[in-house]
């Protein structure tokens, strides 16, 4: 793992932004020295939370950013995505794998981010906003 | 890069050949707009090649889960063809790949609607 970096950008609430903040923690991770496969999965754990912070807690506001922050340091990538929305209750988000939601159009998000990510944790802010902060332990090849 | 998709039909099926990503925003909407256009010309045999689709989020599953209840919802049928790993392995770990029809030879993919 290279030397503890950091990075941190402020991004519109925009559907752009989505793959703008996958490139750069992709990009981040595969010069930390994750694996191909790792990188992929970081990649689209950020990219999972980003439309969840553009779309359904910003609601695509002008007014309101996404913050998406990143430090690899202590063998482990941390990755912090804040939105300015309402926030919600990981109670509400029904369990995707059950059967009667297996045909459900959405609600996969925050599934596919717990099963890519080694943490996944989700703070409400005050006075609003949500942040998820994303770990990834890296694993000796 | 986002999708591309195009049909043609083999023996009664329509095959739509999709390329890229399919994502939230231009992949999806392209998806759904080219499975509606299917039905409501009443095409019900609908099998989608995925073979050159590189990437799919939790949007673009959702299109693939809204097309096939779509479709099925209409006495049709939606089988997939040819996935790449990453798709495949997105599928397992969703447990969709229990719901859809996963085919790797194109012309056994046709013969199953017969």
């Amino acid at each position: 793992m290279a030397d503890d970096k950091s990075l941190e950008v402020k991004l519109e609430s925009t559907l752009d932004s989505v793959d703008v903040a996958e490139e750069m923690i992709k990009e981040f991770a595969g010069q930390a020295g994750f694996p191909e496969d790792d990188v992929h999965q970081i990649g689209m754990a950020v990219r999972e939370s980003v439309i969840n912070a553009v779309v359904h807690g910003n609601c695509y506001s002008s007014q309101k950013k996404v913050s998406v922050a990143v430090d690899a340091k202590d063998e482990r990538l941390t990755i912090r995505v804040t939105d300015q929305g309402a926030g919600f209750e990981y109670a509400e988000v029904p369990d995707p794998l059950a059967d009667e939601n297996l045909l459900r159009k959405s609600g996969r998000g925050l599934f596919l981010m717990r099963a890519f990510m080694d943490g996944v944790e989700l703070h409400r802010l005050r006075p609003e906003g949500m942040e998820v902060v994303l770990t990834k332990n890296f694993r000796a090849l | 890069m986002s999708i591309k998709a195009s049909t043609r039909l083999v023996d009664g099926v329509t095959i739509v050949d999709l390329s890229g990503r399919i994502t939230l925003g231009e992949g999806s909407s392209t998806l759904r707009e080219t499975v509606r256009d299917l039905v409501s010309k009443g095409q019900k045999s609908i099998l989608l090649n995925l073979g050159d689709v590189t990437y799919i989020d939790s949007s673009g599953i959702g299109e693939l889960v809204s097309s096939f209840t779509s479709v099925s919802n209409q006495g049709g049928r939606l089988k997939l063809l040819n996935l790449q790993k990453k798709v495949h392995d997105l599928l397992q770990i969703t447990k969709l790949y229990t719901v859809f029809e996963v085919h790797t030879d194109e012309a056994a993919a046709v013969r199953s609607f017969q």
